[in-house]
């Protein structure tokens, strides 16, 4: 028809962009062959330059081309004047710029950059930072320029105030962006220290910081940047566990300690000055003529009364945002957290409650939440038995599912497991070295690795469990003191002879149930 | 012209605006013929952008109304035997109430001082006294700053004289329509479908503001708007960014609002728990509707302005370098490019209809030739009453300013700004304002072109005269402190787009276009454009991707004439070359 224009069709375009293709690697392959000829000939001139700049501007991820460069530029340098050196490495930072272009995340062009700028006579840093600019506004996450930008912070000395409002503005331009709020948590002690701590941040600043964690968390509350920044403001002086414990066990000059009282209120010094312990020392057995004593040393930093106010603030505003999304999992885990650093007995039933809301709304990391939740279930009967100062240890019906903190249960001689989820007795369940009965009936234990050297231990109860094989029960054979193993309705049951099999693996038991 | 005569004409579009260029430039793209008339002299009608000099050329023939005399003898004898003849209207009225003022000082005039080296011009110069009607030029003195030796020296400043404005005259690009591009809205997506974008460039809208309590103020519509916003407590922000999330797929969701699609949309917000100020925002800045809307359209509103935001930068819309004027213009280059001729001060007086079949198979136009075609799409303005069903019009009003600073100053002075103005009292319609800084090459640097736009309820003058007083600072008392605003001017345009074929009694293949409509995109025209191209050529794609110059092939007899230019001159060679070719 008249007045149509005429297109090519599709198949000769595609045969003229084959063509075309096929040229250009024809090129890229000769040149390349070229280049490392003259490179194994050990030839360092002008025209090893301009061929690696043919080739590494239509690829700039040839590492070979770039560590070839620096040799010919190292040779070059030698035999120039300051001023030469100077406009040989400006026209290299321009040619490193259109490769950029070409592809900004390339390892080997930020790496040529950084190299070039120690090489230059007189950097100019402004135009790197200006360059780091340009790169960032057009991909905010490009962690290459975010890595060479370090660099050149660094080395052109830009103030902590600049670079603070540095990421100010890209915070506010896209608060989904790691890397400004990580950069900001670095800047923020430099720049507001805390009179003591000169890696914290003090308390007038850190209000500001909390409203913008609030901005961006009420904008957004599934944006996980600014919760894991929030996270790090209120981790600042709040250590997320509470316990400081220390246990040791250490040899004692002979006749310290008398045989008659077994425990001795001893006086430690410690380094770090705001935080509380109450220390006690307890006397172990003799061992090959040595004292050997147990330090225990349990104590919690305490919250002053400013901080734990403006925690409670941060507890109610995070309240505020559940109440309008109570299905936000960083919200929930957030004030689970506050929670415990404010009152973690006082606010068990609460906790509880939202750690049961978290496993439904995020039903991925189920099993994440519930070892979380017996973390927490631990330590509030670690802090409830510190208070009561009992050697009775019970957990049982609390649906755990892992076992922590037992280094802090060192001295305790009953213990009782029962009716949770538990899979196993981990190998720091040895540490109980005064444990003498346990139980852990109704659990799903399958390995018993943790039963080992328990000098004390003299009876063990694991009805209604998983243990399958006779092997499984070895580790028992290292306590000496064990006389009574309770193993109805485990699997173990069911192998042949299995009678005479425990009584010659276990002779000291006497009595045993299947 | 005789050639015209032996051109079998496909279609013949007439008096282009946006709409009537895109089916031009659709047809022409398909291979159809077609010939542009217009009997202005400049393209795009009432889309048309003009420069400082041309605008005030335009007001000129406003204020004289030529009336072209019809010789109605010429054509009587062109037309045969079982033909009839349709006659259109050469007078467009779709233009009302247009009123000037100008604050703007007559020279340069350093108040300091009164013995300046700057000499000031003569006062008896005021020729905004030959632009206006004689019932305005008392207002007009009045309002003119008069320059007298007993002023009192209030700033050193200088300030833009209306000389410089006509002196630096030709960088200004005013338009009469106002409209913003919604970035995903249907007009950008003809562009880039149909590769007409690159003859055009764009920015980005920089401020989204309304003004509340007098007091403009940022609107915070995208995310990072909402978390950097001082105005709203954290609490506000998570009710608004909630409430525009569930916009976003509020059809995913129906059990939240099939309660209240009976009901208004501000009911719907209240219900949301929007607090007053969120659903401010929400009715006039982002939906943009009035109180009455209904909610299932303000959501729908909503959507559309949330989903544009984020392609091209912050805020949703984009407006063309150089005004909008820009766009029927790149339409009317794509059609050229295909072959479209275009011919400018020429007009068709009438349509000749078949009466057998009742079509139109030719028009006359105003040089009495006769010129066959088998569609002829026209503009609503051309259409005399006799054949109108219905004439339900609405009326825009408009105000156009030329100011000296922006409405709220910001770190940067070139940015373009849409401010929603919420009406006073509920019944008055709400106002919409853009501000264009001079990148956006439609004014000289230092001033901006401030456009207002609202649905009249009375002359433009009426309504938007109050709007101006309160965001800028007018004055009117001589020897003031000098007037922000340095120019305006008020005019009514007609609303046609409610307006459907059933609302004229035409041939079935002459197809009506309305005129640009109130609301601030352009969807409105390019559907219309699409569903008449379809009704011309119901088997063709509307404006399949136009091939790149360097994938055409070429006739032997090397290659054909690039698209005309846009002056007359070229314009006619080319046509003349295309008739060579026939």
């Amino acid at each position: 028809m008249h007045g149509r224009v005429k297109v090519k069709s599709t198949a000769q375009q595609e045969e003229e962009k084959r063509k075309e293709r096929e040229k250009k690697l024809k090129a890229f392959v000769s040149a390349r062959d070229a280049v490392l000829r003259k490179r194994s000939a050990g030839e360092h001139d002008e025209e090893a330059l301009q061929l690696t700049q043919q080739l590494l501007s239509s690829n700039p991820d040839f590492a070979t081309l770039w560590n070839y460069r620096r040799e010919v530029l190292l040779q070059l340098e030698t035999s120039r004047e300051k001023d030469e050196v100077q406009k040989l490495y400006e026209s290299e930072l321009h040619f490193i710029e259109a490769c950029l272009k070409v592809n900004p995340k390339s390892y080997g062009c930020w790496h040529h950059r950084s190299w070039v700028n120690t090489r230059l006579p007189q950097p100019d840093w402004t135009r790197e930072l200006g360059l780091c600019d340009r790169c960032l506004s057009l991909d905010e996450r490009n962690f290459h320029c975010w890595d060479y930008r370090r660099v050149v912070v660094k080395e052109s000395g830009v103030s902590v105030e600049q670079e603070l409002q540095f990421t100010d503005r890209l915070i506010g331009s896209n608060f989904s962006n790691y890397s400004s709020w990580h950069y900001r948590s670095t800047l923020l002690p430099q720049l507001h220290p805390q009179p003591i701590h000169s890696h914290r941040v003090c308390e007038e600043q850190l209000l500001k910081e909390y409203e913008l964690a609030h901005n961006a968390f009420f904008t957004d509350p599934n944006d996980q940047s600014a919760w894991f920044y929030y996270r790090w403001l209120l981790g600042r002086g709040v250590c997320v566990c509470i316990f400081n414990c220390l246990c040791q066990l250490c040899d004692l000059p002979p006749g310290s300690v008398s045989d008659i009282s077994n425990e001795h209120n001893l006086t430690v010094h410690w380094t770090e000055k705001y935080t509380h312990r109450d220390c006690a020392l307890y006397t172990g057995e003799h061992r090959e003529r040595r004292s050997v004593a147990c330090v225990c040393v349990c104590g919690r930093s305490e919250l002053s009364v400013e901080k734990s106010s403006v925690l409670q603030a941060e507890l109610q505003s995070c309240n505020q945002l559940l109440e309008l999304e109570p299905q936000n999992k960083w919200c929930l885990l957030t004030i689970i957290l506050l929670m415990r650093a404010l009152d973690p007995l006082g606010h068990e039933k609460e906790t509880l409650a939202h750690f049961q809301t978290l496993k439904e709304v995020d039903p991925m990391r189920s099993s994440y939440y519930s070892d979380l939740c017996s973390k927490f279930l631990i330590e509030n009967t670690i802090l409830k038995m510190e208070y009561a100062e009992v050697r009775v240890f019970s957990l049982s019906n609390k649906n755990l599912t892992t076992l922590c903190h037992l280094d802090q249960l060192l001295l305790v001689t009953h213990i009782n497991l029962s009716s949770n989820q538990l899979l196993r007795l981990p190998p720091q369940f040895a540490m109980l070295q005064c444990l003498e009965v346990l139980e852990a009936d109704d659990n799903a234990i399958e390995s018993l690795e943790g039963l080992y050297h328990l000098p004390k231990l003299e009876e063990v109860s694991l009805r209604n469990n998983q243990i399958c094989k006779l092997s499984d029960l070895e580790s028992l054979a290292s306590c000496t003191k064990l006389t009574r193993l309770d193993l109805r309705g485990n699997p173990v049951h069911k192998t042949a002879n299995i009678d005479s099999e425990l009584s010659q693996l276990l002779p000291l038991v006497t009595a045993l149930s299947l | 012209w005789q050639w015209l005569l032996v051109t079998m004409l496909s279609v013949c579009v007439h008096f282009p605006g946006l709409t009537e260029s895109v089916i031009a430039a659709a047809c022409s793209r398909v291979g159809q013929s077609v010939l542009h008339l217009d009997r202005r002299n400049y393209y795009a009608g009432n889309w048309a952008s003009f420069t400082f000099n041309g605008l005030l050329s335009w007001i000129e023939e406003y204020k004289q109304k030529v009336q072209i005399t019809e010789s109605e003898q010429v054509w009587r004898s062109l037309i045969d035997e079982g033909e009839d003849v349709v006659p259109l209207s050469s007078v467009d009225s779709s233009i009302s109430n247009l009123e000037v003022f100008c604050y703007a000082r007559l020279a340069l005039i350093l108040l300091t001082t009164n013995t300046e080296h700057e000499v000031s011009e003569p006062e008896e110069e005021q020729h905004t006294s030959d632009i206006s009607e004689p019932s305005q030029s008392q207002e007009e003195k009045d309002s003119q700053p008069i320059s007298s030796p007993a002023d009192p020296p209030v700033e050193v400043e200088k300030k833009i004289t209306y000389q410089k404005l006509v002196k630096e005259g030709r960088r200004f690009n005013i338009d009469l329509v106002s409209k913003l591009m919604y970035s995903r809205g249907a007009l950008v997506d003809l562009l880039i479908k149909s590769n007409v974008s690159r003859y055009a460039e764009f920015k980005n809208i920089g401020h989204i503001l309304t003004c509340r309590n007098g007091k403009v103020e940022q609107v915070p519509c995208s995310r990072a708007d909402v978390f950097a916003s001082k105005q709203l407590t954290v609490v506000e922000k998570r009710m608004l960014m909630k409430f525009l999330t569930f916009c976003l797929d509020f059809e995913q969701h129906p059990e939240e609002y099939q309660d209240y699609t009976e009901k208004p949309f501000r009911e719907f917000l209240k219900n949301k728990k929007l607090t007053e100020n969120l659903q401010d925002f929400v009715l006039h800045s982002i939906a943009m509707v009035t109180q009455q809307t209904l909610t299932e359209e303000g959501l729908k509103a909503t959507q559309h302005f949330l989903r544009c935001l984020g392609r091209y930068g912050n805020t949703p819309f984009l407006f063309p370098l150089y005004g909008l004027g820009e766009i029927p213009q790149c339409f009317c280059r794509m059609c050229a490019v295909f072959g479209g001729i275009y011919c400018l001060r020429h007009s068709v007086q009438c349509l000749v209809v078949d009466k057998a079949s009742n079509k139109v198979k030719a028009v006359i136009d105003t040089r009495g030739q006769k010129i066959s075609c088998s569609h002829f799409v026209v503009e609503d303005s051309y259409i005399r009453d006799e054949q109108r069903q219905s004439t339900a019009y609405r009326q825009i009003s408009r105000a156009v300013l030329i100011t000296d600073r922006s409405v709220l100053p910001s770190e940067s002075d070139q940015q373009i700004s849409l401010v929603t103005i919420p009406p006073l009292e509920s019944s008055a319609p709400a106002v919409r304002m853009v501000e264009l800084c001079s990148s956006s090459m439609t004014c000289m640097p230092g001033t901006y072109l401030v456009h207002l736009t609202c649905s009249s309820s009375g002359t433009a003058q009426e309504d938007l005269a109050p709007v101006v007083s309160e965001l800028f600072h007018v004055s009117t008392i001589p020897g003031e402190e000098p007037s922000e605003v340095l120019w305006v001017m008020y005019f009514n345009m007609r609303d046609t787009s409610a307006l459907d074929s059933s609302s004229y009694s035409l041939p079935s293949n002459v197809h009506v276009c309305t005129g640009p409509d109130g609301s601030l995109g352009s969807d409105c025209s390019i559907k219309l454009a699409e569903s008449v191209f379809h009704h011309i050529l119901p088997d063709e794609e509307f404006c399949p991707p136009a091939p790149n110059p360097e994938d055409i092939i070429y006739d032997g007899d090397g290659p054909q004439a690039e698209g005309p230019g846009f002056d007359e001159s070229v314009n006619t060679e080319a046509e003349e070359e295309e008739s060579n070719q026939e």
